[in-house]
């Protein structure tokens, strides 16, 4: 076992044992952490180990949390709570695919541009449509039961749920990364011409890469909308979207540890500095520009930086 | 010699007006190791970078092994067996030089897809891959990152990455620029052991190095062909002598 996955094991223990001493870590504030980290891990999976930048990302999180919310809401006397976030993640792929279908044939900032702006056309349904409650969102949603059987209403019972999803997503993205595939997206992020001279349609791998990211970030959605019983816009906004970006800046881009380490951090301060109100956004702005400009690597990157060096 | 395997036909590209390859007609034969010279800025990547289809020609045919492939795509030409390498070294800089072999090995065992698999996977391309870097004298920097290796050494690994596909064609853009006298005697007697059993087309500035070991020289001017043929008589040429012999490189 590498020691990556050692140290992560460590960090689950420590998670189990978050519940019985809610003194020390609120476990609300741990599901908050779990879901952000997850949706940030999908998207360092295209940042970090692709090179590709995507401002849509909420786009993934929000619709995923809208259909498996939505899904509860009216079925959940009839269909396992699993089928929901299926549902959920499905919609984010499917979506994932078209953005990055059509933005996947341009290159650098204007592949950003294009997940930007198509990443607004999903919120722009999102205040249209009824079933996704315009301004109001999706509330009340119910947790169901899993598989028809596991009931997820009590904060134990949705708190172990949430770390076994977690556990699970972040498991799928160390696969992917050190998966036969991950090696040929190291290769087209370090020298993509060079791996299109090699025979392969680097668009491929990159669209798959892509779809995969929007799919992790749908299960972190979905995930995120059972914990808190709600959906709103602010899921599928921009602002949802750069946070991510922040987040893996923060931890660290490329790392493993990076995105959770990152979205820890943000969680945390948006829930110690609350009484801030808007200062919050400031505040984080600021520790976002010494950390660019003095910890370039992020947090865990400079970690292992000098650890290396040591 | 051998029949024509790679032939263009009014092969023209132009950039935004710029004429930088004007209507050549090249013709590759089989075994061969045929070299393009001209003074900088002549078009001899241009040319490349239209026979790898990395370029879209303005005008003009491209036909490799009787197949007309002016429309593919670049990625489906190199999967016909015409690879090229690049005139800056091209290597995947984060990747141990064991690992810039595999990428290429991995695409044969056609598990690239594969994202739920263990990269454990891979381990069985490692004594291949050895064996190749043992092939051009990498062997004691297989663990090596491909970003610190030495110059010459990228190259050289990156004609290892390169054979690692077991093209029928190489392109070389320059595989000898920036190095030292030794290291490009031994790339010479590589690319001319390599040459065995296939066809190479390079791109060479190095005077002795084309001398020595190609078949068949065409002269590129202003993207246009100066004259073709083999070294003793392309070297005769005035106007050859006159544009580039004379013009201090090699
Ligand atoms: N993508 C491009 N856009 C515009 N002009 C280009 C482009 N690529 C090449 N050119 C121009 O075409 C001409 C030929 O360039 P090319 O790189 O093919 O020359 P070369 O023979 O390989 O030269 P060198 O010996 O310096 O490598 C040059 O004038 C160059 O500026
Ligand atoms: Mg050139």
């Amino acid at each position: 076992m590498s020691s990556t996955l050692r140290l992560f094991w460590l960090f689950v223990a420590a998670a189990i044992l978050v519940p019985f001493f809610p003194q020390i870590v609120y476990p609300i504030f741990m599901m908050k952490v779990l879901c952000y980290g997850l949706f940030a891990c999908a998207f360092n999976l295209l940042l970090g180990y692709t090179g590709l930048v995507s401002f849509a990302h909420a786009a993934f999180l929000g619709s995923a949390g809208y259909v498996t919310g939505a899904l509860m809401i009216r079925h959940a006397d009839r269909i396992g709570t699993e089928v929901a976030i299926l549902a959920g993640v499905a919609t984010a792929a499917a979506i994932g695919a078209v953005i990055g279908g059509l933005a996947i044939r341009r290159k650098g900032i204007y592949f950003a541009m294009i997940t930007l702006a198509l990443s607004q056309i999903v919120y722009f349904l999102a205040v249209q449509f009824r079933w996704t409650g315009g301004e109001d969102g999706l509330q009340g949603i119910p947790r169901g039961r899993l598989f028809g059987l596991v009931d997820l209403t009590s904060d134990n019972a949705i708190y172990g749920f949430t770390l076994v999803v977690f556990v699970a997503g972040f498991l799928l993205v160390h696969r992917i990364i050190h998966s036969p595939f991950g090696q040929i997206l190291r290769a087209i992020r370090d020298n993509e011409p060079r791996a299109i001279s090699l025979g392969y349609d680097t668009d491929r791998f990159k669209l798959l890469a892509f779809v995969l990211s929007a799919a992790v970030a749908g299960l972190a959605g979905a995930l995120k909308a059972l914990v808190f019983q709600l959906v709103s816009l602010n899921d599928v906004s921009l602002h949802t979207s750069t946070e991510v970006v922040l987040m893996t800046l923060l931890g660290g881009l490329g790392t493993i540890w990076g995105p959770l380490v990152g979205a820890a951090l943000v969680v945390g301060l948006q829930n110690y500095l609350a009484t801030l109100g808007d200062m919050v956004t400031i505040v984080i702005g600021l520790i976002f520009i010494v950390c660019v400009s003095f910890f370039r690597l992020g947090l865990v990157g400079e970690f292992l930086r000098l650890r290396k060096s040591a | 010699m051998g029949e024509i395997v790679l032939q263009t036909f009014g092969l023209t590209k132009a950039f935004r007006g710029f004429v930088a390859v004007n209507n050549v007609d090249l013709a590759v034969r089989r075994g061969t190791i045929h070299a393009l010279i001209g003074p900088n800025g002549a078009g001899k990547t241009t040319v490349f970078n239209l026979l790898t289809k990395f370029h879209q020609p303005s005008a003009g045919r491209i036909v490799y092994d009787g197949i007309d492939i002016t429309g593919e795509r670049p990625a489906a030409t190199a999967r016909r067996g015409l690879v090229r390498s690049f005139q800056i070294s091209a290597t995947f800089a984060q990747m141990t030089a064991r690992e810039n072999v595999r990428v290429a090995l991995q695409r044969a065992q056609g598990l690239a897809f594969h994202f739920w698999r263990s990269e454990r996977a891979l381990d069985a391309l490692d004594d291949r891959a050895l064996a190749l870097l043992a092939d051009v004298g990498l062997a004691d920097f297989a663990e090596v990152r491909a970003a610190d290796l030495p110059y010459g050494r990228k190259r050289t690994l990156e004609l290892a990455t390169t054979l690692a596909l077991d093209p029928r064609m190489l392109l070389l853009d320059e595989p000898t620029q920036g190095m030292a006298t030794e290291d490009v005697d031994r790339i010479k007697a590589l690319i001319k052991r390599i040459a065995a059993n296939r066809t190479i087309l390079m791109v060479e500035h190095n005077m002795s190095v084309v001398a020595d070991i190609s078949d068949t020289i065409t002269v590129l001017q202003r993207g246009e062909i100066l004259a073709e043929g083999p070294y003793h008589i392309v070297a005769e040429v005035p106007a050859v002598r006159a544009a580039y012999m004379g013009g201090g490189h090699g």
